[in-house]
């Protein structure tokens, strides 16, 4: 038996087929996955994201943990502002991708993935050594993700009296309205809010919602969104093993200034010393066939790669996926798809934003 | 409860086929399309191809997974739906109607093997437990 979050009745209640991801009940569509993706792209979904973790940290010190703890530098955030980044192991690897909201000085939240909560606490507490910092688990909330052009005008219907402010939310910013938190974040590349409440109120959010037009969305639209977005999947696209540069992450990795000695530094410093050889792009395909996670690429004169992320993109209506392959790659590969060779072309991710073709 | 219907036979892997005078009209049963999730590509072999019984005869690939067709008898392949390689999502809307697969011309009029809809219903209890 699988944790549930507060939103599986309704999740039961609108048809969802549900599955199990990491221990959770979660829905994975709710009758068409195709259906619910170009629902995003068009108009407005919202997905239950109750399943991923929420951790507060306060504490007089918290920043300066964070310095060492983060990959991605908070020394930049202002209050209300968002940083997208990874936490890494000694050696470079990624042990988790998440967001870190910054409130104050004293108090950041952070909103880490599904299935890596536990690792992720025991390695935070780990790190926590002297620091003057309280690691809290907010299982208390819940949290929706409300995604597509259409968000605005249901964020007008929906809240009058707050619309204008967080209409004037700023991507990767947020505000607390009442009891709830509004991020303007997302993992689809459309316009949208991650919205965290207390979890007795999600059902009456949820329920809302629905009466204003935004469509329930699953696990399965949320990663085909993702994947033409170009956004990585933590376990598909990068793990403990992988470095961010290798993850098409360097963006993410403030190696300046200098002195900040976060975790995994001097593994990174040496991987670009000695030269990068791997990286992650993104493949069109140019034949028939869906590519698939795991699919070997093959590169002529130059080695081999392998797909990540490999799937079926309905906004282009073709197959696209996410590929590490050696770093000095021309244009394009040939990808195995059972037991034939297809040829893919090699762009840089995105391959969709705001509904357009990026490529 | 997916969509059984008691005039047609299947088979264990999911295809049914129904009796067309001497030919066969092939294509994966509700139950199928409901596991596989939104369809997107379909490959067929090709006309006038001679397949085996429980030979691979094509491929669907879904949002989810890839999954071969095989076919439930011998014989000659005289007709391919080339409407569902074009638009894949007939298979889900229609599965037992407009997503039909292929029209097969068997080999013999004996066709063991087959089975009725009570056995493939117990076939597709039997999965979900």
């Amino acid at each position: 038996m699988g944790n549930q979050t507060p939103l599986y009745a309704a999740h039961c209640k609108a048809n969802a087929k549900i599955v199990d991801f990491s221990g959770w009940n979660m829905p994975l569509h709710y009758g068409s996955q195709i259906q619910e993706h170009h629902q995003v792209r068009q108009q407005a979904g919202m997905f239950d994201v109750s399943h991923m973790g929420i951790v507060d940290l306060r504490g007089s010190e918290v920043t300066l943990y964070l310095r060492i703890l983060l990959a991605n530098n908070v020394d930049r955030l202002a209050d209300g502002k968002a940083l997208y980044t990874c936490m890494l192991n000694e050696e470079g690897g990624v042990i988790d991708d998440l967001i870190v909201y910054k409130i104050n000085d004293d108090f950041y939240r952070l909103v880490i993935n599904a299935g890596r909560r536990q690792k992720d606490i025991e390695w935070m507490h780990s790190q926590l050594a002297s620091f003057d910092v309280e690691l809290t688990e907010r299982n208390d909330l819940a949290m929706l993700a409300l995604q597509g052009p259409a968000v605005k005008s249901i964020i007008e219907k929906w809240l009058p009296d707050y619309a204008q402010a967080l209409l004037a939310l700023k991507p990767f910013t947020f505000a607390m309205v009442d009891d709830a938190f509004f991020a303007r974040t997302g993992y689809t590349g459309e316009d949208g809010y991650e919205i965290m409440m207390p979890a007795d109120k999600a059902e009456s959010y949820w329920n809302r919602l629905l009466a204003l037009g935004a469509a329930p969305c699953g696990l399965g639209a949320r990663d085909t969104l993702r994947l033409e977005a170009g956004l990585n999947l933590y376990g598909s696209d990068m793990d403990e093993g992988i470095s961010p540069l290798e993850a098409n992450l360097a963006w993410t990795v403030a190696l300046d200034p200098a002195d900040r000695h976060f975790i995994g530094r001097s593994a990174l410093e040496k991987l670009k010393q000695d030269g990068i050889k791997r990286r992650l792009v993104g493949l069109v395909l140019e034949g028939p066939g869906i590519m698939r996670n795991h699919a070997k690429v093959k590169i002529e004169g130059n080695g081999e790669g392998e797909v990540t992320s490999g799937g079926y993109s309905p906004t282009l209506e073709k197959s696209i996926g996410l590929a590490r392959i050696p770093v000095d790659v021309g244009e394009q590969c040939l990808v195995e798809i059972r037991n034939k060779t297809v040829p893919a072309k090699i762009i840089k991710p995105p391959f969709v934003r705001h509904g357009k073709k990026m490529f | 409860m997916s969509n059984i219907p008691k005039e047609l036979n299947y088979t264990k892997t999911h295809e049914w086929i129904r009796k067309d005078g001497d030919l066969l009209v092939v294509g994966i049963t509700d139950h199928a399309q409901t596991m596989l999730g939104d369809l997107v590509y379909v490959e067929l072999t090709g006309l006038e191809s001679h397949v085996e019984n429980g030979q691979e005869c094509g491929v669907l690939e879904s949002v989810k997974a890839a999954a071969d067709i095989y076919s439930p008898v011998a014989g000659e392949v005289v007709e391919v739906n080339e409407t569902v390689v074009e638009n894949p999502q007939l298979i889900n809307d229609d599965p037992y109607g407009r997503g039909w697969l292929l029209r097969i011309r068997p080999f013999d009029k004996d066709m063991p093997g087959l089975l009725s809809s009570d056995d493939y219903s117990k076939v597709v209890a039997s999965e979900a437990h």
